[in-house]
């Protein structure tokens, strides 16, 4: 069973014109907010109506312009997970779960004693959605979806409302379920970090269209997203050129200035324009020039300003001539090592992303 | 009685005031809340013309139903529910906005169709609002004077209303002992129906949030 959609739909001013497939197996739709995820989500919910295109689901038109098809949400059998778990606050965490299957007579699996251990809720069945912690909500929605005997699933951020400690919390369980299930999961997200922890695929939206589909780091590559992680996270990015490659270690040698940056991976030929991002959380700096260590890329320059960011950390910019890297260590180090402006450093790269230029 | 039979109608038209969207809304809109601010009598009086004898409607629910209104107290209790209806559709249309819609989209997602997620979950979520509508048409019935006057007359055993019935006494002479008794009675029931209500929506709303 395959979930193929292809719509267009025009809000304002704002147009979300996606197609993408979801087979079975988890299907991260990345994006931040404003990219069109709600009416993404919405759309294959049966919650909103596409303008023009179709979706379906293992062959059968849930959605379709043309035949002016618009199944009913009862009728898409799309199990949803919403933000805000959307738990009934009149009814018992037990009839919670069961909402869908008392309307879905034919569902017969998973099974109720199965879902509810494998989201470890036996010991919540008898209370009431408002006495739950907003880990176990999403739990709950997550039992009540499965159990709604769907054809796919449908998750609209399940984290996103909660502080981290209950993400933590909630994402074992998500990852179970991932495991699990041989259904297409579509998971909507605006953090990397969950799609790479959950999804087999991933497509990046962006602006309402798509960017990159594909296997995860794939897609994650071709959509320039930092690999560190959040593409928010502060760094810089750098123009270069790509001066030699090394074939048999299957690294890129770009040049930074008078420096050489190496980069995993073949990208390009020498010659071509390719740009970097480097997070200043992956910037370590160093007094001496450091040796026998595993680090490959140490540029030296001189400290331009130290900023305080808050909390433990300073952010030090470093001008390594052709380039002003950022370095994100805690103000202690920075003391320690008595960093100012004018001082001889040598900067350390973890790691490095490339964007295609 | 009248406020019982209206219910469904004031739920029916609460929805369409809260979620409805249709040309003449604001007619109807109107429509229900003119008892409110017309003079009971002339809301009466129309209610005699529509509904009496040989009004349209009267004749047509005689014809098809044998329910006949006038002078009996089925006219008493009509003219009690159409005073009460906008009371109970304002108290019920509030709690029905009050609720969530997006329940409603899950419980749609979950397999309900439109009509069931309506059923399913404001419905039971609303239900103090319905609950504080059905006092205040209640309230409003037990008081209704000018409006079943017009309609039905004051009729002993029939027609008459509480209200009526302690006017009745105090128009007679000797009558003040027997209308104190009345108005004591109407206290009582007054205030029975305030803390039913009230013990009500508090296991309510504690049901309903856990």
């Amino acid at each position: 069973m395959t979930l193929s959609v292809d719509i267009r739909r025009t809000n304002g001013d704002f147009t979300l014109a996606t197609a993408f497939e979801a087979p079975p197996g988890v299907t991260a739709v990345l994006g931040r907010s404003g990219a069109g995820k709600s009416t993404l989500v919405a759309a294959v919910a049966g919650l909103t109506r596409p303008d023009a295109g179709r979706i379906t689901l293992g062959g059968e038109r849930l959605f379709d312009a043309a035949s002016r098809t618009n199944l009913a949400p009862r009728k898409r059998r799309v199990g949803v997970v919403f933000q805000e778990s959307r738990l009934f606050p009149h009814l018992s965490v037990r009839s919670n779960l069961l909402f869908g299957r008392r309307r879905r007579r034919d569902a017969a699996e998973p099974s109720f004693d199965q879902v509810v251990e494998t989201l470890g809720v036996g010991h919540l069945l008898d209370r009431r959605p408002r006495s739950l912690s907003g880990g176990e909500r999403q739990r709950i929605a997550i039992g009540r979806a499965l159990l709604s005997g769907p054809r796919a699933l449908l998750f609209d951020e399940p984290l996103a409302a909660l502080d981290s400690e209950r993400k933590a919390e909630v994402l074992p369980f998500l990852e179970a379920v991932a495991r699990e299930t041989a259904l297409p999961v579509l998971y909507v997200t605006h953090a990397l970090e969950e799609a790479r922890r959950l999804a087999d695929r991933l497509v990046v939206l962006e602006g309402g269209a798509v960017v990159a589909a594909g296997p995860v780091e794939q897609a994650v590559a071709k959509a320039g997203l930092a690999s560190a992680g959040d593409r928010f996270a502060e760094g810089v990015t750098v123009e270069a050129r790509i001066a030699e490659l090394d074939e048999a270690y299957e690294l890129t040698g770009v040049a930074l200035g008078a420096h050489r940056i190496w980069v995993p991976g073949l990208i390009g030929a020498p010659g071509d324009a390719v740009r970097l991002r480097l997070l200043a959380r992956d910037v370590a700096l160093a007094l001496d020039p450091p040796q026998r260590i595993s680090t490959r890329n140490a540029l030296t320059g001189l400290v331009r300003s130290v900023r305080r960011t808050g909390g433990p950390y300073v952010m030090v910019a470093v001008d390594v001539g052709g380039a002003v890297l950022k370095s994100e260590i805690t103000a202690r180090s920075a003391d320690e090592l008595r960093l100012a402006p004018g001082r001889v450093v040598h900067a350390l790269v973890k790691s490095v992303a490339t964007v295609r230029a | 009685m009248g406020v019982t039979a209206s219910l469904p109608f004031a739920v029916l038209a609460a929805l369409a005031l809260a979620r409805g969207r249709f040309p003449g809304k604001t007619l109807l809109d109107g429509l229900i809340h003119l008892p409110l601010v017309l003079p009971p009598v002339v809301t009466g009086y129309l209610l005699l013309i529509a509904f009496g004898r040989r009004g349209p409607a009267g004749q047509f629910l005689e014809a098809c139903c044998g329910i006949t209104f006038s002078f009996r107290w089925t006219g008493a209790a009509l003219a009690a529910a159409v005073m009460g209806f906008p009371l109970m559709v304002r108290a019920i249309r509030l709690s029905i906005e009050a609720v969530d819609r997006r329940l409603e989209d899950a419980a749609e997602t979950l397999g309900s169709s439109r009509i069931g997620a309506f059923f399913a979950v404001t419905l039971p979520l609303s239900l103090p609002g319905v609950l504080a509508g059905v006092v205040l048409g209640f309230a409003k019935a037990l008081g209704e004077f000018g409006a079943t006057i017009t309609f039905v007359s004051n009729i002993p055993g029939e027609t008459r209303t509480l209200p009526a019935e302690i006017y009745t006494l105090t128009q007679t002479p000797g009558g003040d002992a027997a209308a104190g008794r009345l108005v004591l009675v109407a206290i009582a029931l007054s205030l029975g129906a305030l803390i039913v209500s009230e013990i009500l929506a508090r296991r309510l709303s504690s049901r309903i949030s856990g």
